[in-house]
């Protein structure tokens, strides 16, 4: 036989998972909600959402290339998912100079300084878009529907304004908001379709949710409905949130992790001097990830049962 | 239904329709002056020194090489000829180890028997000799003698007898055929170590994607103290523990525990039927089922072979290659080894020749892990395999131990189903290797202070 045989270790074969199919998966979930939001907030929205995944791109590009001169790693499409993710965030008036200058940020302060793809600490979009709120704020909310300005529903609600949407315009996202989180129906079927490949578990999403929109209305912020469908409660409970970098591995630690969020959200929605909450409560607990992973490591099959703290946090 | 499993695991496809309808086939090369070749160490523990000597003319049956040792097992000559050399030669691992050559005769003349030798029926308490004299393993793969499983210490009383007729790795079937075509070998040797525990009860667990297997056994097995078990298709659900705790809901403690210390003994199907055969008759382990699989085989086949027998001779008795293999695999895809050749010899573990194509074969590139969590899902010993592989990478044994590396069964699925192909298994495989060589290193500086005082 003259044939070369490959000698490596176990397992030989392997499923179907790859982390560009992930990414590619994702990005095919979010393309609804944006084409959408081009539809209802017009052109300007697809030139914020090309310039934040060229930008992205170009930057991981760059950085990669030219600065670490390592291997470049944008065909696994993360970069691109973090445009996405950054554009949706964005109101569609945004300048684009801006919208560049916090692609920028995300993809080389927040993710290529700690190490790039699965380093980052804080999801690179979130971080950005924080940036962008503090140093621009009012460009970052100031929002335009069909060519009237005006505020945002959670924006309305806050300054106390009976602010009356038909349940049909939250659902598809004719009102005001960012980019991508105006449309809940695209946003819920991406996310489930996300649920349904197997490439985020639904027990962040669906606890987020729950605890977001059942606390914020006990607390009597607005009603369940408002809660989940305005605002980016949706956008970031499945596609945020669900960021497998800055997320817990295990089951427990992602309840916590959801339950976290939600009351963060409820609680800057409510009291906080944000009409939105739900970047800087995922930001906020992206950052004690370590800690929940460290606490919630499961159970070494025939470990003893009472070893919780011994066998990680005492350590 | 639902059939008891375990948590973890994963679903690779299964493969097993090439062969699990194949019945055994049986293959006796007789031109004289082929040569078999016998690996002094086909088992954990000592290997085995050699009984007999270059020119010394053996027949079927016959002992080649022992070992005083009590974890060891001896190994016999499946055929009769002259042994002509006692060299080093490439094993099925890709090393090269010490090995009986035998120039067989093609004749097949047997030696007398291990009950001639004993004289008469055996008794209960002579099975787990018996057992020994048989030179028999653990026959999935792993290769653990069968007489030390069988002889747990005195204060852990033995209640389970499982036997292990899973077969979760993919495209094997040798066990499924075993069962289908002689159930009551396997039922009775499970009935000879059930006289040995009588406190015992039996259970032999099958993945229910072996209807016919499950059927035949249930039809065949008259004894109320045995059990058939179907268990969820998953995989490793024929892993030890995990077969452990579905079938028993016990969980065998961390490393260095064993299955005795909660009372259970697993053997595999094929290590049961040569049980049978090794107390009823008196045969030794000389040959073995062999699954040749995979999608570059001409004609996938299961076929009883002579032990010694050259992988070459296998895959030509299947046709040969229709299409170039990647990878020849000789265990099943999730925990096999690749071969860097055929021309290496059948071993009391070889339970499959599975050759892939670079279709199925997965051969990638490794990637950064971006912490999807997919490896802690899968995991059946619920470990955290990412960080795990990150200790043993960054040299940090101490958290590689304190992460419970020592307690991964380098079953394969983290890596299986890792989306940035780390290669989990090796770097596990690396860090337990390390704290063995420490442990023996620090053993041997122990023993140096004891002798310098």
């Amino acid at each position: 036989m003259s044939t070369q045989l490959t000698v490596s270790t176990s397992p030989h074969v392997h499923s179907e998972f790859t982390t560009r199919g992930i990414m590619f998966s994702v990005i095919l979930a979010l393309l609804p909600a944006g084409i959408t939001s081009v539809y209802f907030l017009g052109y300007r929205s697809f030139a914020v959402i090309a310039a934040c995944v060229i930008a992205c791109v170009a930057c991981e590009w760059f950085w990669q290339k030219c600065v670490m001169k390592t291997k470049v790693t944008v065909c696994d499409l993360s970069a691109v998912v973090t445009g996405l993710l950054l554009a949706y965030n964005l109101p569609p008036t945004m300048p684009i100079w801006m919208a560049i200058c916090g692609s920028v940020f995300a993809i080389i302060v927040v993710k290529q300084f700690y190490g790039g793809l699965g380093c980052n600490i804080v999801n690179p979009a979130l971080a950005a878009r924080a940036m962008m709120l503090i140093s621009w704020p009012t460009a970052m909310t100031t929002w335009t529907v069909q060519g009237m300005s005006g505020a945002t529903p959670l924006a309305a609600m806050k300054a106390g304004n009976a602010f009356k949407l038909s349940c049909w315009d939250m659902l598809v996202g004719n009102m005001g908001g960012c980019i991508g989180e105006t449309c809940s129906v695209l946003l819920i079927l991406g996310g489930a379709y996300l649920i349904w490949e197997n490439i985020i578990s639904w027990r962040i999403p669906v606890i987020y949710i729950a605890t977001a929109s059942i606390l914020g209305a006990l607390f009597g912020h607005g009603g369940l409905m408002s809660e989940i469908f305005t605002g980016g409660l949706l956008l970031g409970a499945f596609f945020m949130a669900t960021d497998y970098t800055t997320s817990p591995m295990s089951a427990k630690g992602q309840f916590i992790y959801a339950f976290g969020c939600g009351l963060l959200t409820a609680l800057i929605r409510t009291w906080g001097g944000y009409p939105e909450g739900v970047s800087f409560s995922i930001l906020i607990m992206n950052v004690a990830v370590p800690l929940i992973d460290q606490y919630t490591a499961p159970r070494i099959l025939g470990a003893p049962k009472s070893n919780f703290f011994k066998r990680t946090g005492g350590k | 239904m639902n059939l008891p499993t375990f948590l973890g695991g994963v679903h690779p496809p299964e493969g097993k329709a090439l062969t699990e309808n194949k019945a055994i086939e049986k293959l006796m090369p007789t031109t004289a002056g082929e040569l078999f070749v016998y690996p002094l160490s086909q088992h954990i523990g000592a290997p085995c020194s050699p009984t007999v000597k270059k020119g010394d003319a053996v027949s079927v049956g016959q002992k080649i090489a022992d070992s005083d040792a009590f974890v060891s097992a001896p190994i016999f000559s499946a055929v009769s000829g002259t042994v002509k050399e006692i060299a080093p030669k490439m094993t099925v691992a890709g090393s090269v180890e010490q090995c009986i050559v035998i120039e067989s005769d093609g004749q097949y003349t047997k030696a007398p028997s291990l009950l001639d030798e004993l004289g008469h029926k055996p008794k209960p308490d002579e099975y787990v000799k018996l057992i020994r004299a048989a030179g028999i393993v653990g026959m999935g793969g792993a290769c653990f003698p069968t007489h030390v499983k069988l002889a747990p210490p005195k204060d852990k009383p033995i209640d389970w007898i499982i036997v292990n007729a899973a077969e979760c790795e993919p495209y094997l079937s040798c066990d499924n055929r075993l069962m289908i075509e002689s159930p009551d070998e396997i039922i009775r040797g499970l009935q000879y170590v059930l006289e040995i525990f009588p406190g015992a009860q039996g259970v032999i667990a099958i993945e229910n994607n072996k209807p016919e297997a499950i059927a035949t056994m249930t039809e065949h097995n008259k004894n109320p103290k045995i059990t058939i078990m179907p268990h969820k298709v998953k995989y490793p659900q024929g892993a030890e523990k995990m077969l452990i705790k579905s079938v028993t809901g016990r969980e065998v403690p961390l490393v260095p525990a064993l299955p005795s210390d909660v009372g259970c003994i697993v053997l595999n199907t094929r290590t049961t039927w040569q049980i049978c055969k090794a107390i009823e008759e008196g045969l030794p382990v000389i040959e073995r089922v062999v699954s040749v699989t995979g999608d570059a085989v001409a004609e996938p086949k299961n076929l009883q072979v002579p032990l010694g027998i050259s992988v070459r001779s296998l895959v030509d008795a299947c046709g040969g290659f229709v299409h170039e293999p990647a990878k020849i695999i000789a265990g099943g895809p999730m925990m096999g080894l690749a071969m860097r050749s055929v021309d290496v010899p059948v071993v009391k573990g070889t339970s499959g020749i599975l050759a892939l194509t670079s279709k199925l074969a997965y051969i990638a590139e490794e990637s950064a892990c971006i912490r999807c969590g997919k490896c802690v899902e899968a995991c059946p010993m619920h470990l955290e395999p990412t960080l795990v592989d990150r200790a043993v990478r960054l040299r940090d044994y101490a958290t590689f131990q304190a992460h419970g590396g020592e307690s991964c069964i380098e079953c394969g699925s983290c890596a299986y189903e890792c989306p940035a192909s780390r290669h989990l298994v090796q770097s596990f495989k690396n860090g337990k290797a390390f704290i063995v060589a420490e442990r023996k290193k620090a053993a041997a500086l122990a023993k140096q202070k004891a002798e310098a005082k």
